[in-house]
């Protein structure tokens, strides 16, 4: 029907398959990677206590940061077309400092360890990120009166982050046992992410994904400007909070489980954006199996570098999305000869 | 493209869009003071003005996308009164300065302006594709369909943004500076265009500041400082006057092998 616009709807088509695939064998590296450096999973199988590291630890994270990325992928490309800005990322509407808080009030209040291996004491801390996740994000609502105005919404984010930000250092300062403690979660780190946490990502990813879906129309009209959207007639007001909702939830849930883990959803819909140029529709689906790939192969690089130790996977994302973000800037000043 | 002059019907006498009482602001400052103005269906009707006269302003409350006083009607309805979606099956806005998509093709561009006729997640129709291909052909943008806007120039990213209001294919048809960066043979491709719709009984409201090619135009609307000074046709003596005097007799209209130009008076 349509030759020629069909080019990029094939190249998203391979980006899709080539993700896919590339996801396929993360998983199966993910398991066969340990602190005693590759070993085969076939092997594993046969050596029962080997096998039980397998499926209840290595197994588990390695989907838990497939499906955080995923989470923070989406985010990001919903972020960046209800905000018509290139560089805006997940974390924006204040969601990454409620979150910190919310770990913060837990550790000093309830005094939960962050390393307690009981998963009760896992599930309060994920809550406690996850309701002052969403609780920070209703905060920059009420302060900007709603979505209507996407300006105030983003102003309202920074004025949130900041202030939840110097709480959160007071309560460090008051309790500073909790210190290390929350330098780990502000890092971000997948170590601690079993199959329940996967259950958790995995529906609201499914949840998400369909919602985004849904409004990709709404982002796409969006992006000739807000009077043109309004002029064919969409109903943006209730499209922008739903959207707002599915990012708050989506965020919320990925820092619950895997703490505050940069870039990725900044760079994750850059980079699919630098392959294929296409509708919102399905450049949410690929930016959040893009996410995906980048905080699984991060995950992998994390606990192979410097065997048997392991680095916090944020550093690793910050480091390589942040130089992966300067290359591209670079290519393309250097290409249209401008800023 | 038919160049027939209108045939004559019932429709011809009705109007497209009747404003009465308007007064708008933006920011805290009015910039309509009460403005009532009845447009003709099937009709070509230019809006002019010096800066600052409030005629984006007037072009955006017909489009029922400000909040006003007064009232609108669109084809007879109270435009309040309207869903979103009905009145865009019926008005088609192009406006001026409007951000740039640079990341959608071309084609996925002007298959926006099918949304108000498209079901909600429902697949675009066949009928969709071919208003899709009319106008994006209408425009001469056909040929770089795959293209993403962000890789166009001024000009062409223009021409794609007039035929994503031309996929619409509503009743009336409002475009704020829809030449802008546009050269002169796609001046005159616009020009055939908007003659072609308003020859098969749609209305065209546009807002030009080239004077010369508002007068192009079946009626002429003159603006001042959020009031209009003066409705009429654009071959009458008198429009001609309204027009000169708004810009202070810095310009003379004058007739040139069957059209009317402004020229500057130095």
């Amino acid at each position: 029907m349509n030759p020629l616009a069909s080019v990029q709807q094939r190249k998203a088509g391979w980006l899709a398959a080539g993700l896919w695939l590339a996801s396929g064998g993360l998983l199966l590296l993910g398991a066969s990677v340990g602190s005693t450096g590759l070993d085969s999973v076939l092997d594993l199988r046969r050596d029962p206590q080997a096998w039980l590291i397998v499926s209840e630890i290595r197994l588990p994270r390695t989907l838990g940061a497939w499906l955080a990325g995923a989470l923070l992928g989406l985010a990001g490309a919903v972020a960046q077309g209800l905000f018509r800005n290139p560089l805006a990322d997940p974390y924006l509407l204040g969601s990454a400092s409620g979150a910190s808080l919310g770990v913060a009030l837990a550790m000093a209040l309830l005094g939960i360890s962050p390393l307690a291996t009981n998963w009760l004491a896992r599930i309060g801390l994920s809550g406690a990120a996850f309701v002052g996740a969403v609780l920070a994000v209703l905060l920059t609502l009420l302060l900007a009166k709603g979505v209507q105005h996407t300006l105030r919404l983003l102003l309202a984010g920074v004025v949130v982050g900041v202030v939840l930000g110097a709480v959160t250092s007071l309560v460090l300062l008051l309790q500073p046992e909790i210190m290390q403690s929350m330098q780990s979660f502000m890092l971000g780190t997948t170590g601690f992410v079993g199959w329940s946490a996967c259950a958790v990502m995995a529906a609201v990813l499914a949840a998400a994904m369909a919602a985004a879906w849904m409004m990709g129309h709404a982002l796409d009209a969006l992006a000739l400007g807000e009077s043109t959207a309004h002029s064919l007639g969409l109903p943006l007001a209730q499209m922008r909070a739903a959207l707002v909702a599915v990012l708050a939830l989506a965020t919320g849930t990925a820092v619950a489980q895997t703490g505050l883990i940069a870039f990725v959803g900044l760079a994750a819909p850059h980079l699919v954006r630098s392959v294929v140029k296409t509708t919102h529709g399905r450049l949410i689906g690929l930016a959040s199996l893009m996410g995906a790939v980048l905080l699984g192969s991060a995950d992998i690089l994390a606990r192979a570098l410097v065997a048997p130790q392991e680095l916090p996977v944020g550093v690793l994302t910050a480091v390589l999305g942040g130089s992966y973000l300067l290359w591209l800037m670079h290519r393309r000043t250097g290409r249209t000869g401008g800023p | 493209m038919t160049k027939n002059p209108a045939p004559f019907d019932f429709a011809m006498h009705l109007i497209a869009i009747e404003a009465s009482g308007i007064c708008a602001s933006l920011g805290n400052a009015e910039v309509l003071h009460g403005i009532s103005l009845a447009l003709p269906r099937a009709r070509w009707t230019s809006i002019v003005g010096p800066n600052g006269a409030g005629k984006s302003t007037l072009l955006k409350v017909l489009a029922g996308l400000l909040a006003h006083s007064g009232q609108v009607r669109l084809l007879g309805q109270p435009m309040e009164q309207m869903r979103g979606r009905e009145r865009a099956r019926q008005l088609s806005w192009l406006g001026q300065n409007e951000s740039a998509a640079d990341d959608l093709t071309v084609y996925d561009v002007a298959m926006l302006g099918r949304l108000p006729h498209q079901a909600w997640l429902a697949p675009a129709s066949s009928a969709d594709h071919a208003a899709v291909e009319r106008a994006l052909r209408a425009t001469q943008a056909w040929d770089w369909r795959g293209r993403p806007l962000g890789q166009l120039s001024g000009g062409e990213r223009q021409r794609v943004l007039l035929a994503r209001a031309l996929a619409v294919e509503a009743e009336v048809l409002l475009m704020d500076e829809p030449l802008a960066n546009l050269d002169p043979p796609h001046q005159t491709d616009w020009l055939l265009t908007v003659r072609a719709l308003v020859a098969a009984g749609r209305t065209v409201v546009s807002v030009l500041h080239e004077i010369s090619l508002a007068l192009q135009a079946d009626e002429l609307v003159v603006m001042a400082q959020g009031r209009v000074t003066h409705q009429g046709g654009c071959f009458d003596a008198a429009t001609h006057r309204a027009l000169e005097a708004v810009f202070d007799q810095r310009i003379a209209v004058h007739p040139l092998a069957g059209q009317w130009l402004a020229v500057p008076r130095l």
